[in-house]
């Protein structure tokens, strides 16, 4: 897919997440702001997805989102890949929705595989899934994502390990690197120190993607990743990303992790992302 | 009375290792992982036979569950295998959010519950399993009595589909149920007629009611016994047909009183037919080192036990009336 098509498809996502927070006055822009090229990127065009979902995706690539905290991006992609309808989105959060505050397979909505919000188990379930593909003799990949703060939990570790330990090499898993958790840096907080150097100590193929807000380094970066595989070694993504990005006041700043924008903040930020495709 | 005899011990874990080692032979979407105690679970045979679908995952609980879960996308059906402690407490989260909540198809096979874990101590022994787990929106919770039942139960959760608890131990026990046994989940089993008392049991403390319903006998009291396998869904109706007979029921079980088959007997009771009722389980209490019969003594889960909660039970029945 075209790069404007995508930055298009972002810049509408980014509206989305903004309108869905604002909303119900709650959920999580930063960090959703932050991996919206990304996301749009993986859904649009690089992963091999079947026309209707089924929970076991069989002969298609398989997406898990560990961070579930960002929902509101991937219920925006998920929408606009056309899993279900975008006006569901108005329903982000409130009671008797499918779109709860953190991603859930618990009310049927096609596109999620996996409940994620307690931190740490997405990569887990991802090699799992990638373990059944092998036995399935199914040469699709699974792609997982996760937060940078989220390498504290340690079952992360126990999921690396055992990864490239048994050579789980039909696996992407990208990092969102954006530096910030809830407390402030990560480095404030609790130093994540070299990822670049740990990924490579405990054996994976580790690919950097240095502005993880550009599509085309995105696209490049994912198709690096896609040479890598199938080569006895999982696969990482540490995509550097800037939280909140394309809304001035919320970039560079753990501010925004978990706090929705008042009705003037909103008007703001809108104006900086003008409708592309058509608002929900 | 019924009297129920046996020819051999064996331990309910082995019951577990030859189900799993059956199923592999007859379903290929059946897959296990263990937590370096492949030979505490009895799990070799299957590694053995299908090195393609086991997964020796290390000393690494909460992988394994999440392993498990994933597992489950492309139709796979995951046993895992290690102690009740690390199969429960130790990867609550894992379990809650990424089994039940997601409502993956796992069977989280458990053995060395409660104290006839026996000389490791109290670090190993859970007796808080049941309670986490029957908590838990859509678990099926199962504590098996002896090696045939286990393997029964084994073969069946693989046919139910949904995430399952499956509770077994470490020692070698009387083999007395059929070895060609039909396991109906949720179906509990009436062993002994009785009309003076229910002893209503699961786990290990079935054949220890059995016992203590011989005892029981000789001083002319007809103790009603049914192995309830299944503590959650939980068959009420047995139970509610039993006491609306007896009038007086004695629980039994290894575990603790709070959150055990205990504590959602009386929630049955006192929503439809309330009687007196007394708990053998532990009291609130963490185990210790010890032999598993020394152990079942000590913390009141024999057949002795049984028998002194019956009296008790009766003895209050009779000042009701």
């Amino acid at each position: 897919m075209d790069t404007q098509v995508l930055q298009d498809i972002t810049v509408q996502t980014r509206r989305d997440i903004l309108r869905m927070v604002h909303k119900v006055n709650s959920g999580h822009p930063g960090g959703s702001l932050g991996c919206a090229e990304f996301l749009v990127t993986l859904f649009n065009s690089v992963m091999n997805k079947n026309d209707s979902f089924s929970m076991d995706g069989h002969n298609e690539d398989l997406f898990f989102l560990s961070n579930g905290h960002i929902s509101p991006v991937f219920y925006s992609v998920l929408a606009r890949c056309g899993y279900f309808e975008v006006e569901e989105l108005n329903t982000f959060r409130l009671i008797n929705s499918r779109l709860q505050g953190h991603p859930t397979t618990h009310e049927g909505l096609p596109g999620v595989r996996i409940a994620s919000g307690s931190l740490g188990q997405g990569l887990s379930v991802a090699i799992g899934a990638a373990l059944s593909k092998k036995i399935n003799d199914d040469n699709n990949l699974i792609y997982c994502l996760m937060g940078d703060g989220e390498l504290q939990e340690g079952q992360n570790w126990e999921a690396i390990m055992y990864a490239s330990s048994n050579k789980v090499d039909n696996l992407i898993t990208t990092i969102d690197l954006n530096g910030q958790q809830i407390d402030g840096s990560t480095s404030d907080v609790l130093d994540l120190g070299n990822i670049k150097e740990k990924f490579e100590a405990f054996g994976w193929e580790v690919i950097e993607c240095i502005d993880g807000n550009n599509i085309s380094q995105i696209k490049d970066r994912l198709k690096a990743a896609k040479m890598k595989v199938f080569n006895g070694k999982p696969v990482c993504i540490l995509l550097r990303t800037v939280m909140g990005n394309g809304v001035d006041f919320m970039m560079h700043t753990h501010e925004w992790h978990g706090k929705a924008p008042n009705d003037e903040q909103l008007e703001i930020a809108l104006k900086q992302n003008p409708e592309t495709i058509g608002d929900y | 009375m019924k009297n129920f005899t046996y020819t051999e011990k064996k331990d309910t874990r082995s019951g577990f290792g030859d189900g799993l080692t059956e199923l592999g032979q007859k379903n290929n979407n059946v897959v296990a992982l263990c937590a370096d105690l492949t030979g505490s679970l009895k799990m070799n045979e299957f590694k053995k036979n299908h090195p393609e679908r086991f997964f020796q995952v290390g000393i690494a609980e909460a992988n394994m569950m999440g392993i498990a879960a994933g597992l489950t996308i492309g139709g796979k059906i995951p046993f895992t295998g290690t102690f009740a402690n690390f199969s429960t407490g130790r990867v609550y989260d894992q379990i809650r959010q990424s089994i039940a909540y997601s409502s993956k198809n796992v069977k989280i096979c458990a053995s060395h519950a409660g104290v006839t874990l026996g000389e490791d101590g109290a670090t190993h022994q859970i007796l808080e399993d049941i309670g986490m787990m029957k908590m838990l929106p859509g678990m099926t919770v199962i504590n098996t009595c002896d090696y045939n039942q286990t393997k029964a139960a084994t073969i069946a959760i693989a046919e139910h589909k949904g995430p399952v608890y499956l509770r077994f131990g470490r020692p070698k026990v009387p083999v007395f149920t059929d070895s060609n046994q039909d396991f109906k989940i949720g179906k509990g089993i009436k062993l002994i007629d009785g009309l003076d008392v229910s002893i209503i049991a699961t786990g290990h403390l079935v054949w220890e009611a059995l016992e203590a319903a011989k005892i029981l006998y000789n001083l002319g009291i007809n103790a009603e016994v049914i192995n309830i396998h299944t503590i959650k869904p939980l068959d009420e109706n047995i139970i509610l047909e039993s006491v609306s007979k007896t009038k007086c029921l004695v629980s039994a079980e290894e575990h603790n009183y709070l959150g055990g088959l205990g504590e959602s007997i009386s929630r049955v009771l006192s929503k439809n037919f309330p009687v007196p009722q007394e708990f053998v389980a532990t009291n609130d209490t963490f185990g210790e080192s010890g032999t598993p019969s020394e152990l079942m003594k000590k913390y009141g889960l024999d057949s002795d036990s049984i028998v002194e909660k019956v009296k008790k039970v009766l003895s209050r029945k009779q000042s009701i009336n």
